[in-house]
């Protein structure tokens, strides 16, 4: 029994089975195979073992004539550890001892070689821990690499471990059976966290090495509440986490009694409430929360699920399938937001050195508008099927705004010329989350018809943070005064300029913030469908007034920690069992 | 002596687990100002050999015992000290 503490992103508790992923997708079963098999497992691991050898024979050949007898001298150390007597005896005895399968006895006789060399103290020998992992998926590739279990299809409950998972691995995750995730790295906003809410499954991420102490099949509880993780649970354990879990359903029945009332508060004001999606399944289960509209619909998924770049008739299809699910209710569809990520940088010939400041998003796709006019095509072929708005993401200069717009009225105009119908009058907004965009809102306000704060990035670009670096992900907090100034002035030169304002990032999902965001008068919290009934909670129990003291009273202060340890108390008199 | 100036890494542990592997002896190799000084690692294992950490300076004792063992001992000592043909 082991019991590690990460950061929960992704409330509710888990019990199940562990799944490995690694990079590659090599899932590692902990097999057990009976007494008469175990001589097969024994010849499939020297199997492997000899033709992981015959590879790296060849990958030497031409490594050397190529680069010369230094360089392919790294493939005599593979083989060396290939027949080393001391490898082989240990994973013999896995196989004869435990019985495990050839795959299984590999890992766990690597892991424990890997381990050793990590811990010497000289640099020089504890660096030979890449080589002993380079060798370990040689053999498992050659072990299991032809029966890769299927993401896709898994035939049980599981509960997914892995040191991060990728858009392109997530968009995969056969959904009915993954119950939660746990990674080594991550924050609040990763993407791990982001897809554990919209599944609404428990996650817990930045729990450092959790994927060198778990083994595939083994028994996990994930509580996402409180940021921990059960490795190996004892019967009492089980018994008290199966008992908190069932107490967070209640309260989720409770909170779900919310979902026909209006997000109003007592003194009459009405706000709405959104939700965010990745994909058009999602609005279901969006709707089924209370959520009015689609709020944010991030289109990044039509490009990370396939292995092509998505065909307009591909965008037309999700949005017309998104429209029919929302008979009516508006959808803000936000175009193409990639890069920064290691989706598109590995797939560049020469990856940017600083990718968060560099050609990501709106400026990505203004470096390709074949690209950028497919997508646009798409949506305004959809925007005759129902309430559809166009979003531009992370506009930092007037002069982006302006090409992105004037490539959408070019689009317009070729559907014409072609006979196609669209609405000319589509709403166009602009994502405010650069600072610039946020310092000159008056300016972007006369351009746009609406805008949607995206917290995330506002946030790390403001405060110098990368969510993602768990040594500083710390610093990361919507709550550090500078965020809320730009997040006010934005919101009042919206009010200004007379168009919509929304909060479409973490922040608005946060009942922590609701006081503050209503306060300063911000009527559409756009937010992941889970958060939805809890900050109608918070909204239909306070007014007006009292929300705009809180908001005056948190802009007197100096820190991020003050501020948040006020909301708390706020917050907590309203809803005494909130967080 | 290891007199190479990076020890023991990766490629002279190579060369002395082959060369140890060439002779029926069985060969086990301690390195004597470790703080467990009676720990012996199989020289025929690359592994354990690298887990000595033998850094540059270490002293090895090589012991063999078997058919061959003063060959081998011979044979290995004069490896280590030649540096593993390296510079």
């Amino acid at each position: 029994m082991e019991i590690k503490k990460g950061i929960g992103v992704s409330p509710g508790v888990a019990i199940s089975t562990a799944l490995m992923i690694d990079t590659e997708d090599l899932v590692i079963p902990r097999r057990q195979v009976p007494e008469t098999e175990l001589k097969a497992e024994l010849d499939r691991f020297r199997e492997a073992a000899a033709s992981s050898t015959q590879d790296l024979k060849a990958l030497r050949e031409t490594v050397a004539s190529q680069h010369g007898n230094d360089i392919a001298a790294i493939f005599d150390f593979h083989m060396g550890l290939l027949r080393d007597p001391t490898l082989v005896s240990q994973v013999t005895q896995e196989i004869n001892k435990n019985h495990f399968a050839a795959e299984y006895a590999v890992s766990v006789a690597m892991r424990r070689l890997a381990s050793s060399f990590q811990q010497m103290s000289d640099r020089f020998f504890s660096e030979r821990v890449k080589d002993i992992h380079d060798i370990e998926k040689r053999l498992l590739q050659k072990l299991i690499g032809k029966r890769h279990e299927d993401l896709a299809r898994l035939d049980r409950d599981v509960i997914i471990i892995a040191h991060d998972l990728l858009p392109s691995q997530t968009v995969l995750l056969d959904k009915r059976r993954v119950k939660g995730f746990a990674t080594d790295v991550g924050g609040r906003t990763s993407h791990t966290a982001i897809v554990a809410r919209a599944m609404g499954i428990p996650a817990v991420v930045g729990l450092g090495n959790i994927t060198s102490e778990v083994s595939g099949g083994d028994t996990v509880i994930i509580d996402g509440n409180r940021g921990v993780v059960i490795i190996d649970p004892d019967e009492q354990q089980l018994v008290e986490n199966r008992e908190f879990g069932q107490r967070l359903i209640r309260m989720e029945t409770e909170l779900g009694k919310l979902r026909d009332l209006p997000a109003q508060t007592l003194d009459g004001c009405r706000v709405s409430v959104q939700a965010n999606i990745e994909f058009p399944g999602e609005i279901d289960d969006a709707l089924g929360r209370g959520a009015e509209a689609i709020g944010l619909y991030r289109t990044e998924f039509l490009y990370l699920a396939s292995e092509h770049e998505p065909s307009e008739e591909d965008h037309y299809r999700a949005y017309a399938d998104a429209l029919r699910r929302l008979g009516g209710r508006p959808l803000v569809i936000r175009t193409l937001d990639l890069g920064a990520d290691k989706y598109t940088q590995a797939k560049q010939a020469n990856p940017e050195r600083n990718p968060f400041l560099g050609d990501r998003s709106i400026r990505m796709c203004l470096h390709d508008i074949p690209m950028f006019k497919r997508q646009l095509r798409a949506i305004m072929r959809a925007s005759v099927l129902g309430d559809v708005r166009v979003m531009f993401p992370m506009i930092s200069t007037m002069l982006e705004l302006r090409q992105a717009t004037m490539i959408l009225r070019d689009v317009m105009e070729e559907l014409e010329d072609e006979g196609i119908e669209c609405r000319r009058d589509i709403s166009i907004g602009a994502m405010i989350e650069v600072p610039s965009a946020a310092i000159l809102a008056d300016q972007f306000a006369r351009e746009v018809s609406f805008f949607s704060i995206g917290t995330n990035d506002l946030i790390q670009y403001t405060l110098a943070v990368d969510r993602t670096n768990e040594r500083v992900a710390g610093l990361f907090s919507p709550a550090h005064p500078a965020v809320l100034k730009l997040i006010r002035d934005t919101i009042q030169a919206a009010d200004r300029a007379g168009i919509k304002c929304s909060v479409c990032g973490e922040m608005a999902g946060e009942p922590l913030y609701t006081l503050l965001l209503l306060g300063m008068g911000l009527r559409i919290f756009s937010m992941n469908g889970p958060d939805i009934p809890e900050v109608k909670k918070v909204i239909r129990s306070t007014t007006l007034e009292h929300a705009q003291q809180v908001a005056q009273q948190v802009m007197s202060y100096e820190s991020e920690r003050q501020v948040t340890h006020y909301l708390k108390e706020e917050t907590r008199k309203l809803l005494p069992d909130a967080f | 002596m290891i007199v190479n100036p990076q020890g023991l890494h990766a490629r002279p542990a190579m060369v002395f687990a082959e060369t140890a592997n060439q002779f029926k002896a069985a060969i086990k190799v301690a390195r004597p100002t470790m703080a467990d000084d009676s720990t012996e690692v199989d020289g025929k294992s690359l592994i354990q050999m690298i887990s000595l950490e033998a850094t540059a300076g270490a002293t090895l004792r090589i012991r063999a015992e078997g058919d061959d063992a003063d060959a081998a001992v011979a044979e290995l000592a004069r490896l280590v000290e030649s540096g593993f043909g390296e510079d």
